[in-house]
């Protein structure tokens, strides 16, 4: 059994947003971070490693410096790590990433008892489509947005976070699911981890590597091959902070209605 | 000469400064007002590898090298001196001395336990009569006829007492004629906390690092195997001194990151704080005072990286060690005044960590050497007699 993690390192939101000329995020200026969500999926995947034993294998798709991310998963426990990078992808949007992670999978390989493990969204994009995406294109069934995930064998229980409760279901293996940061609190890089890190297997996909896989096609992948396009990013006007009142008596009524009466709201 | 830190180097830096903010920073002030010491977290570390930072993996270790554990140090103890001098202890001056030099037999059977955090250790030399002066020495270890030591006296500051299954304790063993003079014969042994006739005493209330154990311990015809000899019979004084000298970068450490603590506390309290209508960061005297302290402690940081380096590389490194923990703890001392100051009231209340660091600081230009003792190394090191 092995657990294949799809993880992205994003630009780091809580600070400043930079933005090109062009509209599109300029990620050179902004720290960047591995997404929270994905964090929790590579959590996910070693807890299951404890128990099982299984192979954890974490792919990332993203410019070289991705590299130090996969690194840093590596000293979490990770086992091997793959790169999925080239100027040929350069630009995708969800539709065309998904096609090249889902190559990249079907390369390593996906056994019958094998998960894989997307986080829900990435803080960057926001899309929440690249898991359910690769999901479709491997043909694997998929549950998303997982607070909760039991093994047993080859059946897997997952218990859906959703906007007004949980749902639960049951789904075999081989299979895809996307967790939320909720899921657990992610592990720290162990020091003997961080030391073993550099001598585990890194390898680059390419696209030489991956152009023989039949769900890459040059024309479904990178900037020519996507069907969207980011028009416009900025950051929002920032927020005046709120007033508070507390109580549940009638003068705090009164003096919302008032306030709210005063800024012609009502 | 190569002032980058390794990409492992880099990569623990960034951990330790995780945890340190994470699991570290919010107990700290439960651990000074509580004089609480910090059990889980210790628990914590040992998890992330962090109790055998620089010892070989086949005696339970992280394989790393000194300078990735001298940073541990200064991370944590740039948010709590006391879990900064847990780790310290534990791994200067009682793992390393049975790594230096202890048998095989000896690092098998406790290196792995102690790498792995599962025991704490500690060392023992200061007595009543006895700190800078190690030839003061009372406590006795006798050869019985079994061939086991029987062990009588007392210590006392000993760091982690409380807390450690191991302690490596410096006893006399006899009188040497050295140089015509009668001197104490001095050995290092081994004493585990459930050794017959062993017992720790009085828990020392102190001024600052309150969360870290400091108590007395208590030799009672104390029997231990004769095996427990640590090193040869006769060498405990020099095996003292060179595991000081170790425990010194890791004091220094401590001091260095107390001393970094303090200036990001104040970085950030004066760029929030305002007086005259202006964020006290914009009067000309918080930025001198904040670039003279941030300068100061970064010359320390480098003599203290310098004296790790040394000793990961087995150079002479006792004179570094003495210079990067005068500078460091001195600098602590000043820096973290200084900072109470720029804090005004503030400062000297407890919601705010500052006075409690400045606290902590202290302690750094007195134990494992004061400042005065780290002059008499230095300064015999350059030949001024």
């Amino acid at each position: 059994m092995k657990c294949i993690v799809c993880v992205k390192q994003v630009p780091d939101t809580s600070g400043v947003v930079a933005v090109k000329e062009d509209g599109t995020m300029d990620r050179s200026k902004m720290p960047t971070i591995t997404n929270h969500d994905d964090l929790a999926a590579v959590e996910a995947a070693l807890e299951l490693k404890d128990a099982t034993g299984c192979e954890v294998v974490v792919v990332s798709m993203g410019p070289p410096p991705a590299e130090g991310m996969l690194r840093e998963l590596l000293a979490m426990g990770a086992d091997r790590a793959v790169l999925i990078s080239g100027r040929e992808f350069g630009g995708s949007d969800t539709y065309a990433t998904s096609q090249i992670i889902a190559g990249a999978i079907h390369k390593i390989g996906v056994e019958p008892d094998d998960i894989v493990l997307c986080g829900r969204q990435a803080i960057d994009g926001d899309t929440a489509q690249v898991g359910p995406q690769i999901a479709e294109k491997l043909h694997l069934p998929q549950v998303s947005y997982a607070a909760e995930i039991k093994v047993e064998g080859n059946s897997v229980t997952v218990k859906r976070l959703l906007e007004d409760g949980y749902m639960m279901l049951k789904v075999n293996t081989p299979c895809l699911i996307t967790c939320v940061k909720e899921l657990n609190q992610p592990r720290y890089m162990s020091v003997p981890g961080i030391f073993e890190c550099y001598q585990k297997p890194l390898e680059i996909f390419d696209y030489e590597a991956l152009k023989d896989e039949p769900l890459i096609d040059p024309d479904t992948i990178g900037l020519k091959g996507s069907p969207t396009n980011v028009y416009k990013s900025f950051s929002p006007p920032v927020k005046g902070a709120g007033m508070m009142l507390e109580g549940a008596d009638k003068a705090t009524v009164d003096q919302l209605v008032g306030i709210l009466d005063g800024k012609h709201l009502i | 000469m190569d002032f980058h830190l390794t990409r492992e180097q880099e990569m623990l830096r960034k951990m330790y400064r995780d945890f340190a903010e994470n699991e570290v920073k919010p107990l700290a002030q439960q651990v000074d007002e509580e004089e609480m010491f910090p059990e889980a977290t210790v628990k914590k570390m040992a998890k992330l590898g962090m109790m055998g930072i620089y010892f070989p993996k086949e005696y339970g270790g992280a394989g790393g090298d000194v300078l990735s554990y001298i940073m541990a140090v200064e991370e944590l103890s740039k948010v709590c001196g006391t879990t900064g001098v847990v780790l310290s202890a534990h791994t200067s001056l009682c793992c390393n001395p049975i790594f230096e030099y202890g048998t095989e037999e000896q690092k098998k059977a406790y290196l792995p336990k102690l790498c792995s955090g599962e025991w704490l250790g500690a060392f023992g030399l200061t007595e009543p009569g006895a700190g800078t002066d190690a030839q003061g020495q009372q406590t006795v270890a006798v050869k019985d006829e079994n061939g086991n030591w029987v062990l009588n006296g007392s210590k006392i500051f000993i760091t982690n007492a409380g807390y450690a299954n191991v302690f490596i304790i410096i006893a006399v063993t006899g009188v040497v004629e050295k140089r015509g003079r009668k001197m104490k014969e001095i050995s290092a042994f081994i004493v585990e906390r459930t050794d017959k006739g062993f017992s720790v005493g009085k828990h020392e209330k102190k001024m600052g690092i309150k969360g870290s154990s400091t108590c007395e311990l208590v030799f009672e015809d104390c029997v231990i195997p004769g095996d427990r000899l640590l090193g040869k019979q006769g060498k405990g004084f020099n095996i003292a001194m060179a595991t000081l000298d170790g425990g010194r970068i890791g004091v220094a450490a401590q001091a260095l990151g107390i001393a970094e603590g303090a200036i990001a506390e104040t970085i950030a309290y004066t760029k929030e704080r305002v007086q005259f209508g202006r964020r006290i960061s914009q009067f000309q005297n918080t930025q001198f005072e904040l670039a003279n302290m941030y300068a100061h402690t970064e010359a320390a940081k480098w003599l203290v990286y310098s004296a790790a380096m040394k000793k990961n590389a087995h150079e002479p490194f006792s004179a570094d060690a003495a210079m990067a923990k005068l500078v460091a703890a001195e600098n602590a001392s000043d820096v973290t005044r200084r900072c109470v100051q720029l804090f005004g009231g503030y400062g000297y209340t407890r919601e705010y960590p500052v006075e409690r660091m400045m606290r902590d600081a202290k302690i750094t230009e007195i134990y494992e050497g004061t400042a005065e003792v780290q002059r008499m190394v230095i300064s015999g090191a350059i030949g001024v007699k």
